[in-house]
């Protein structure tokens, strides 16, 4: 029994890390100084893809992002790590996609790839936290949903029912559904396992059609450039609108019902504080205010 | 048509607070744009559950009763709600941030193309000029959240499509009941008409669901600690000073990423929302999403090295010290002045 599984992965802005030097004069994000990585709960969802895929034998994995030429790197990773192939869905049209214009795209693409048992995501992405393109990918594709997976327990493709650990409000719950399904994965289920140095030796010159733009823009010749020839999968596929026979309407900015009217960047407000040392006198001093006037008892 | 919705979440026969909190927050927008509060509930057995509900100022509670209405499961919660919003055609529609909001909502607003936002700290209503477009849009749904790791504070507006979709974390609302007397209609509906057979495809097999093992949301006093607190042991100290305070213990998000802390004591946008009386924040920086979740708080003392910390600013008393040093002299203090 071999599974074909699709592995939703975005690349994020580490958003955990900004630092000091992340914020411009004017006190806005400057995006472009914060790090790219793989969202991390799509990596605990690319474990869980990568143990079904030890446990039968044959099984396939395939990575879905949608994202810009650069992106191309979440693939890559996911191959270091283990799977198959990857394909990265790029097109201005894309830009400025909210969660349902997002998972609209998603769910073009996973058609075009067809085959599919298990599609599986992270619950939720760091720079948005919304936790909505995995439902709304499956409410797409017609199939349903398990969210907040700890563990997928079992997957019997004969009957095909798959049944997986999940977190609920104050506890747990053990649950049993259909294949074809979509399953979102908690951040606290199984990390990822690190990259297998040989998978690295075989993908590390794996590249998209426009990162090898980028790099050939001046005229430079490409290095290597007989391999992409040799061995097809160092060519990372990407797929546009037209390739994916996305309506127009449905992708990007006019795809999106919700708009932006206003961002504000964080000010904090000051109010009257008082400052004290750490001193034994200055710690002595307020615990007895506060309990003199009963903040605490 | 057109009012206000709240899906109101079941766990065994009781309404959620979330909900309830919602329902609080619903009253005020209908009231605002003059229009009914309704309220959904689905689940099984559900006799009476209307004086849960309709207290809180709800004018007509839509019940679905069926045995395989509990527990929840994604596809029959969705075609309760997408049929029955197709016949209604509410304006709004709030849900809880929860386990089963955050399944539920995505789904309802992909099938019905409205727009959905996730996690908001307020909810407003306003109007919203669209400058390309020379509209102008009277009583939108101001959904308003963090965004961008908490660096920026987003106002998203729905336009064109209805039902404005949000949902709101439990703690982030009051409820307050309106009249215990409060008189609502409550409508039964036949489940089979909206749900077909087919969407009972996922089966429950086991299920074990506890009371919280604390009281954050309801402590008069909380001892939040951050990153600063240095790992897990540090935290002990915060147990100690907690203790003593009759307080319950709380941590910022990087404190719970780096395992200081257990994932349900997060303080923040995506986490509990807290009001105690006094809040003492120790080696917490005050990043947007905790400030979001404890700035309500009554009195906020800072312990923190790092003079320049944001959450200074909002606090009433900033101690400058290391949390190591300042922490047990705050004990010790304590003990000999409050006996």
């Amino acid at each position: 029994m071999s599974l074909k599984i699709v592995v939703l992965a975005k690349q994020v802005p580490d958003t955990r890390n900004v630092g000091k030097d992340a914020m411009t004069a004017e006190g806005t994000v400057n995006r472009a100084a914060l790090p790219a990585i793989f969202n991390p709960e799509d990596l605990n969802a690319l474990e869980q893809a990568l143990r079904l895929k030890d446990q039968y034998p044959g099984s396939t994995i395939t990575i879905l992002t949608m994202g810009p030429g650069r992106a191309a790197e979440v693939i890559r990773e996911g191959l270091y790590r283990g799977a198959d192939n990857g394909y990265l869905l790029t097109d201005r049209a894309f830009a400025g996609a909210d969660t349902l214009a997002t998972s609209y795209a998603l769910a073009t693409a996973i058609r075009k790839i067809k085959e599919f048992d298990v599609i599986i995501g992270g619950r939720q992405a760091i720079d948005g936290d919304t936790a909505q393109v995995g439902p709304q990918v499956a409410e797409k594709l017609g199939l349903t949903q398990i969210t907040y997976a700890e563990e997928i327990l079992n997957v019997d493709k004969e009957k095909g029912r798959i049944t997986v650990k999940r977190h609920i409000d104050g506890g747990v719950e053990t649950v049993e559904g259909p294949l074809p399904i979509v399953i979102t994965v908690n951040g606290s289920a199984a990390p990822c396992r690190p990259r297998n140095a040989k998978l690295v030796q075989k993908y590390k010159r794996a590249l998209g059609a426009q990162e090898k733009a980028a790099i050939t823009k001046d005229g430079e010749a490409l290095p290597y450039a007989d391999l992409y020839e040799k061995y097809s999968y160092l060519n990372i596929i990407e797929w546009n609108v037209a390739d994916v026979q996305g309506d127009l309407a449905q992708c990007g900015l006019s795809g999106s019902p919700t708009k932006v009217k206003a961002i504000q960047n964080i000010v904090f407000q000051a109010k009257e504080s008082k400052t004290l040392s750490g001193s034994d006198k200055d710690v002595e001093d307020l615990i007895v205010e506060l309990l003199a006037n009963h903040t605490i008892g | 048509m057109n009012n206000v919705f709240v899906y109101c979440e079941i766990e065994g026969k009781t309404v959620a607070d979330v909900s309830l909190e919602l329902l609080t927050k619903g009253r005020k927008l209908a009231n605002q744009l003059g229009c009914q509060l309704e309220a959904v509930v689905a689940g099984s057995g559900l006799d009476g559950v209307e004086k849960q509900v309709l207290p809180y100022g709800v004018d007509v509670l839509h019940v679905f009763d069926a045995p395989g209405l509990f527990p929840y499961t994604s596809l029959p919660h969705s075609s309760v709600l997408i049929n029955l919003f197709k016949e209604e055609k509410p304006q709004i529609c709030l849900m809880g941030a929860t386990v089963i909001g955050r399944d539920l909502g995505p789904r309802v607003s992909s099938a019905l193309t409205s727009g959905l936002t996730a996690d908001c700290t307020s909810l407003e209503i306003g109007s919203h000029e669209d400058k390309k477009a020379g509209v102008t849009y009277e009583n939108l749904l101001y959904q308003i959240r963090p965004a961008f790791g908490g660096n920026i504070v987003a106002t998203i507006v729905n336009p064109e499509h209805r039902p404005q979709m949000a949902t709101v974390r439990e703690g982030v609302m009051k409820k307050e009941i309106l009249d215990v007397n409060y008189q609502g209609k409550v409508v039964k509906h036949d489940v089979a008409k909206f749900v077909p057979e087919t969407d009972y495809v996922v089966k429950v097999i086991d299920r074990h669901v506890e009371k919280a093992k604390h009281n954050l949301k309801g402590a008069p006093i909380v001892v939040a600690g951050g990153y600063g607190m240095g790992s897990k042991e540090g935290f002990d100290m915060l147990f100690d000073l907690a203790k003593e305070l009759h307080a319950e213990v709380g941590a910022s998000r990087a404190a719970v990423d780096a395992g200081f802390a257990d994932h349900d004591r997060q303080i923040g946008q995506t986490g509990v929302t807290v009001r105690p009386k006094l809040y003492i924040a120790c080696g917490i920086s005050g990043q947007i999403q905790h400030i979001a979740g404890m700035q309500e708080s009554g009195i906020i003392i800072s312990v923190n090295n790092d003079p320049n910390a944001p959450i200074n600013t909002i606090a009433d008393y900033v101690i400058n010290g290391s949390v190591e040093e300042v922490i047990p002299k705050m004990i010790k203090y304590y003990k000999q002045n409050s006996k």
